[in-house]
């Protein structure tokens, strides 16, 4: 990789100062960002790591009963301490190895917004806040497409607030090689409706299923699914290990799949 | 350059380190602990598995100016105190868990934080935890069977014989 | 009963020590004083006219010891290759120059272009960055089919076509089998594709050059399996540096499977360029690297035709294949698909008529060469897929009409050149049948459907031919070298040994198993007997393991020179005992006169070969040191039977395997906890074949899967524990140790279980789908079950862009 200057800073004051110069750029667990480095496809004069700041780390439950996540809080720490969100914590459980686990981070894998990546999934079905130093920004507003957020250049991601859905489940159909999701799909029943929320199909990143929101707000069962035909394969992904067609197909069985895994 | 100072296998060891010095490279360039091993250049095949502060990372996808002061553990501070064998190598060596070595420090590393977390897991849980290191060598087989034997369960013996 | 020692024991490895506690020395860990290091600029096109290459700007970054292109190379030979085929008119196969930078044009993506050496690795890939290279885009061949057809634009401009040779074999039955297709009872036939695989180890390539001033010497460090034919290659055919001035050292090396037994241009560039710059070069392969610069394996797009009687007895086997040899050829590439295929093709039967055909094909991509199992699998895969489809078709038991076909009396002169000198497949296939329960299979395949699953078994046999080779025919073949091996062995004055091989472990234990070998002739400890290898300094010359030959011609040399050393002992005994020569024994390290109580330890004899004061001086040389080259006289012919079990899930197309068994014929087995671990290691090889290893190219010749994202290595999780057993042994009747190679066998006979045991499943869920061309990925599955693609797309078309097109 090309080399750069490395910023330790301890607190999130430092980090944001830091993060003002132009040429700096943040750095997480770095789990995507040093082998996208490694292949030179991705530079900086000066990143920021985050990995020093504390105080986005941890997690805890607002008084709204929304568990609060640092975005510095690793996705291991997740998948031990989610305890109050079975589904997210086991949607941590299941990203990457364990050793990626133990360094990357849930604020690194949203402000990435890789368009197979699980976290997204989780947030935009949880109807997740994404916390910043200056704003909070709904999930539905926060994911704009591949590799698109709504973050300003330098801005990142403190904390990331998720409502507890009555029931959820995440069921993820990996890619064999990456063990990224090939499909997967986040369902989240609340009491106002359920929320689909699909990573790995789509070109333009994670996206809401609509009609399978609609029909399992009506009746939250797999049969609800089973109902519908498939989404769309136009934007879907096409690759060496399934094309659109496939996808779409793999997101009717991964939604029916996760709703009977929430039940 | 910067010097980074970690405690390695115990021992204070400083060498120099650019702001791209990734841990892997630190150890087997600066501190001269060829150990760890790199397979790829994607995060993935996990030969280059160490313990930084008790927790098993890839070695290649730290960056060591970042963690400065840490203590790391590699597959050179793995043995017994007399040089012999520690409990996962030598389980690794009564089952045959390693043909060309190679993979085989990553394979030790994330058995000995599985095991850390998880003292007697199932085969199922061993496959699912060693998700990150590949071995082109041993189909699994014998690597499940050490790991399974390091943490004290019976398994069939080496050989049908 | 276990035992403890020497032949049929299992004791630890003791190379194992050093590798559990990183003291392991792989070329990586070498580093030489003073090295430099070299980064390759390879081409980013598949195919293209280079128009110039400007390097001043690199040259002049700090740090840039040197940069070359194919300019410095003037004079200097391209990359040989090692095998010579002669066409079905008789004319030598087309063979182009391979230089070691490319010269003119880009052949495949990854094809180096210049090469920087410089302080450190970031300084020469920077500098790197900074050479500009003109290049004007050709299209790129990919399709082999449309390569051989006459307007294909050309790889070689100089060659007359991209056709590097269309061989027959045996040409002369080709008019008797057509006659057998044409009046049979019954003809399957079958259109497929052996995937394109990428090898694989886990150790990237590397190598070390280094260059002696004081006796103009060069060293190479360097990730072989066969130090002393990357001595010969590069020393006499690529640098002019004659064998003793050339040492090639292949240390601890981490896996190769094939892929590390050809001579690459980066050792030859890291040789001359260390003596050009007077420092040592140092090149290190990333991953990425490898993906597009080690030989690729497979890549064969066949056509087969079985034909029976109306007593569904074989009758004849015809099959054309495609092969891709990709933009030049590499060490062993023209010899996979025709000698290590063709002769494989009559496979476990009594097939009395074969033909094939097989057309090597240029193509712009990486060079295609031996990987595990090098033109059996391919063999075998074709063979066991048809008979298995015959099966189906005539609504036999597969089993039975695999029984009904099996060559039964040894030797067998088969119709395509090899003869197998001895084999059991009843015995094999029953012992299979044993460890695989299939009577309760159907309930098995309920429990899987009431789960909403398709479980399927499949079964396969296989024949083999390794042991690789009697010197004499596979010059007659077109080798351009012979396939013995060495061995040295030194016994020491106290009675240690040390064995310098020319064979090569890179994982296949040598070190534990060898010495088993000597301290069951000898009678003495293990630990009393070092391995030495890898060295061209102290090995005699040694071809290295590849083929699963170490123990079956490297351990037979090993074994003729050891004999070599227990006739001399026996009589330095004989003269120290005042006995005759013929009256003397040597069982449990003691020399024994018969007859008499007289006895001698090892140790005083080798003791007295070098303090020979009282010593047969004139009729004895002093010392007990012996070397022996060992010529197979056959080829040997490991065989077996494979099955597993496997479950589909109908919505996704996603394959489980559930259980594998595998019953083998490896003849005597030296070490068998090392022999289960190489097929173990086999089968996951070839089950990732079958199920998850895709070097796949786009249209344009850009490797998609480039990298372990996209190249499905088997990981832990999706392999079952293994069933092997090699019990049915029927010793190999022409080398001294009876043995037949294992290292090969499970990557050879698992993939058409694999496939045969999907198709079944699908069949039992009323999908006939008669063929899905591996890897079967769970889209191809799905894609099968839906109607649309199942059917084996056995054109080239397919399988350079990785499969059928529709599905990707």
């Amino acid at each position: 990789m090309y080399n750069f200057e490395l910023v330790k800073p301890t607190t999130l004051q430092d980090a944001v100062a830091a993060l003002k110069d132009d040429d700096a750029q943040a750095l997480g667990g770095g789990q995507t960002l040093l082998p996208t480095m490694k292949a030179r496809l991705a530079m900086s004069d000066k990143f920021v790591a985050l990995s020093g700041v504390a105080e986005i780390r941890g997690i805890c439950t607002d008084d709204d009963g929304r568990i609060c996540i640092g975005g510095g809080t690793t996705h291991a720490d997740v998948a031990k301490g989610a305890t109050d969100y079975p589904a997210l914590a086991s949607t941590a459980a299941r990203i990457g190895d364990p050793a990626v686990r133990n360094r990357g981070t849930i604020g690194g894998s949203l402000a990435n917004n890789d368009p197979s990546a699980c976290y997204p999934a989780a947030a935009l079905a949880s109807n997740a806040t994404i916390c910043t130093p200056d704003r909070e920004i709904a999930a539905d507003a926060y994911f704009q497409g591949m590799f698109e957020t709504a973050l300003e250049e330098g801005e990142i991601i403190t904390e990331v607030k998720f409502p507890v859905p009555q029931k959820a489940a995440y069921e993820k159909f990996i890619q064999p090689a990456s063990r990224f999701p090939l499909v997967a799909v986040f369902v989240a029943k609340f009491s106002d409706g359920v929320r689909v929320a699909v990573t790995g199909a789509s070109s333009d990143g994670v996206f809401r299923w609509s009609e399978a929101e609609a029909a399992l707000s009506d009746n939250f069962s797999a049969e609800a699914i089973l109902g519908l035909s498939a989404p769309s394969s136009d934007g879907m992904i096409s690759d060496l290990h399934g094309d659109a067609t496939y996808r779409a197909h793999l997101v009717k069985v991964m939604t029916a799949r996760a709703v009977k895994a929430a039940i | 350059m910067t010097k980074v100072t970690m405690t390695v296998n115990g021992k204070t060891r400083t060498a120099e380190a650019e702001g791209r010095t990734l841990l892997a490279e630190w150890l087997r360039e600066g501190v001269r602990l060829t150990g760890t091993h790199i397979g790829c250049d994607t995060s993935q095949c996990g030969a280059c598995v160490v313990h930084v502060n008790g927790e098993a990372v890839k070695a290649c996808s730290v960056l060591a100016q970042e963690i400065d002061g840490a203590e790391v553990t590699t597959v050179e501070g793995m043995a017994n105190a007399d040089g012999s064998l520690g409990v996962i190598q030598q389980a690794f060596q009564d089952y045959h868990g390693l043909q060309c070595g190679f993979c085989t420090p990553g394979m030790v590393m994330s058995t000995a934080a599985l095991l850390k977390d998880n003292p007697q897991p199932t085969e199922a849980e061993v496959r699912h935890y060693l998700e990150g290191n590949i071995c082109r060598c041993t189909g699994y087989h014998n690597i499940v069977k050490a790991v399974m034997a390091a943490s004290g369960q019976q398994v069939a013996p080496v050989a049908a014989e | 009963m276990p035992k403890d020692t020497g032949i049929g024991a299992s004791p630890k490895r003791r190379e194992d020590v050093r590798f559990l506690t990183g003291k392991g020395r792989y070329t990586d860990d070498i580093n030489v004083a003073g090295q430099a290091h070299v980064v390759f600029l390879r081409s980013d096109v598949a195919h293209g006219t280079i128009n110039g290459i400007d390097t001043a700007a690199a040259e002049a970054m700090e740090g840039v010891v040197g940069v070359f292109t194919a300019m410095d190379f003037d004079g200097v030979g391209g990359i040989p290759c090692g095998w010579q085929i002669t066409d079905r008119e008789g004319n030598p196969m087309q063979e182009p120059k391979h230089p070691i930078l490319a010269e003119g044009k880009v052949r495949h993506v990854g094809d180096p272009i210049a090469a920087v050496v410089a302080e450190s690795v970031s300084i020469a890939r920077d500098a790197c960055e900074a050479i500009e290279v003109d290049i004007t885009s050709l299209p790129a061949v990919m399709d082999m089919k449309k390569a051989v057809q006459a307007d294909a634009p050309k790889v070689h401009d100089d060659l007359t076509s991209n056709l590097c040779y269309d061989w027959g074999f045996v040409e002369d039955n080709r008019q008797a089998v057509d006659d057998a297709i044409k009046s049979a009872a019954h003809v399957t036939t079958l259109e497929l594709v052996n995937n394109r695989l990428i090898a694989n180890p886990m150790e990237p390539r590397v190598a070390v050059g280094d260059y002696a001033r004081h006796d103009d010497s060069s060293t190479l460090y360097t990730t072989s399996q066969n130090p002393h034919v990357i001595r010969l290659l590069m020393g006499a055919f690529v640098l002019g540096i004659p064998e003793h001035k050339l040492r090639v050292v292949a240390p601890d090396v981490g896996g190769g499977f094939g892929t590390k037994i050809f001579h690459y241009a980066e050792e030859a560039f890291c040789t001359f360029a260390a003596k050009q710059l007077e420092r040592p070069v140092k090149w290190t392969a990333s991953r990425s690297e490898a993906f597009m610069s080690d030989a690729h394996g497979r890549d064969h797009v066949t056509k087969i035709e079985l034909a029976l009687d109306a007593d569904n007895n074989f009758t004849a086997v015809r099959t054309e294949t495609y092969a891709n040899m990709g933009a030049y050829l590499s060490t062993f590439a023209p010899s996979v698909p025709t000698w290590l295929h063709g002769t494989l093709m009559a496979g476990n039967y009594k097939t009395p008529l074969v033909y094939v055909n097989v057309k090597a094909v240029f193509t712009n991509t990486v060079p295609v060469d031996a990987y595990r199992g090098a033109g059996r699998p391919e063999a075998t895969f074709q063979l066991e897929r048809v008979v298995d489809k015959a099966a189906r078709e005539l609504g036999i038991d597969p089993v039975e009409l695999r029984r009904q076909n099996f060559i039964r009396e040894f030797p067998y002169q088969t119709p395509v050149a090899v003869e197998y000198d001895t084999g059991d497949y009843d015995a094999t296939m029953d012992k299979l049948l044993e460890m695989i329960d299939r009577d309760g299979f159907e309930a098995r395949r309920k429990e899987s459907e009431s789960r909403g699953k398709l479980r399927g078994l499949g079964i396969n046999c296989y024949i083999e031919a390794c042991g690789i080779a009697p010197s004499k025919l596979v010059g007659q073949l077109g080798a351009r070298a012979g396939l013995y091996e060495s061995a040295t062995v030194r016994v020491n004055a106290t009675g240690g040994l040390v064995v310098m091989t020319g064979s090569h472990s890179h994982g296949q234990g040598h070190e534990t198993s060898f010495p088993q070998v000597i301290a069951d002739m000898i009678g003495i400890n293990e630990d009393q007997i070092e391995i030495v290898h890898g060295d061209t300094a102290n090995a005699p010359m040694g071809m290295g393991t590849y083929g699963s030959r170490s123990l079956a011609v490297g351990g037979s040399a090993m074994f003729r020179a050891t004999e070599k050393i227990i006739a001399k002992a026996k009589k330095i005994a004989a003269h120290i005992m005042e006995a005759s020569d013929e009256d003397i024994e040597l069982k449990d390290g003691k020399f024994t006169v018969a007859g008499t109580d007289k006895e001698l330890a090892w140790g005083d004899v080798t003791l007295a070969a070098y303090v020979p004061h009282n010593y047969p001086l004139e009729d004895l040389e002093p010392g007990l040191e012996e070397t022996a080259f060992y010529d197979p006289n056959n080829f040997t012919y490991p065989a077996g039977a494979y099955a597993c079990e496997v479950e589909v899930d109908p919505e996704t197309g996603f394959v489980e395997v559930l259980s594998f068994a595998a019953a083998d014929d490896f003849g005597n087995v030296v070490n068998p906890m090392i022999v289960e671990g190489q097929v173990h290691g086999g089968l996951a090889q070839g089950i990732g074949q079958a199920l998850f290893e895709n070097c796949a190219y786009d249209e344009d010749g850009q490797l998609l899967s480039a990298s372990y994202m996209d190249y499905t290595m088997p990981r832990a999780k999706d392999l079952p524990m293994f069933q092997v057993d090699h019990s049915c042994a029927t010793p190999c009747t022409h080398n001294p140790l009876g043995v037949k190679g294992c290292g090969e066998a499970g990557a050879i006979g698992s993939p058409p279980s694999i496939v045969n045991g999907v198709l079944d499943a699908l069949a039992s869920g009323g999908h006939d789908v008669g063929h899905i061309d591996m890897p079967l990925t769970p889209a191809k599955v799905w894609a099968a079950m839906q109607g649309t693609g199942g059917t084996g797309d056995g054109t080239a078309h397919a399988r350079s862009v990785g499969g059928p097109a529709k599905n990707v």
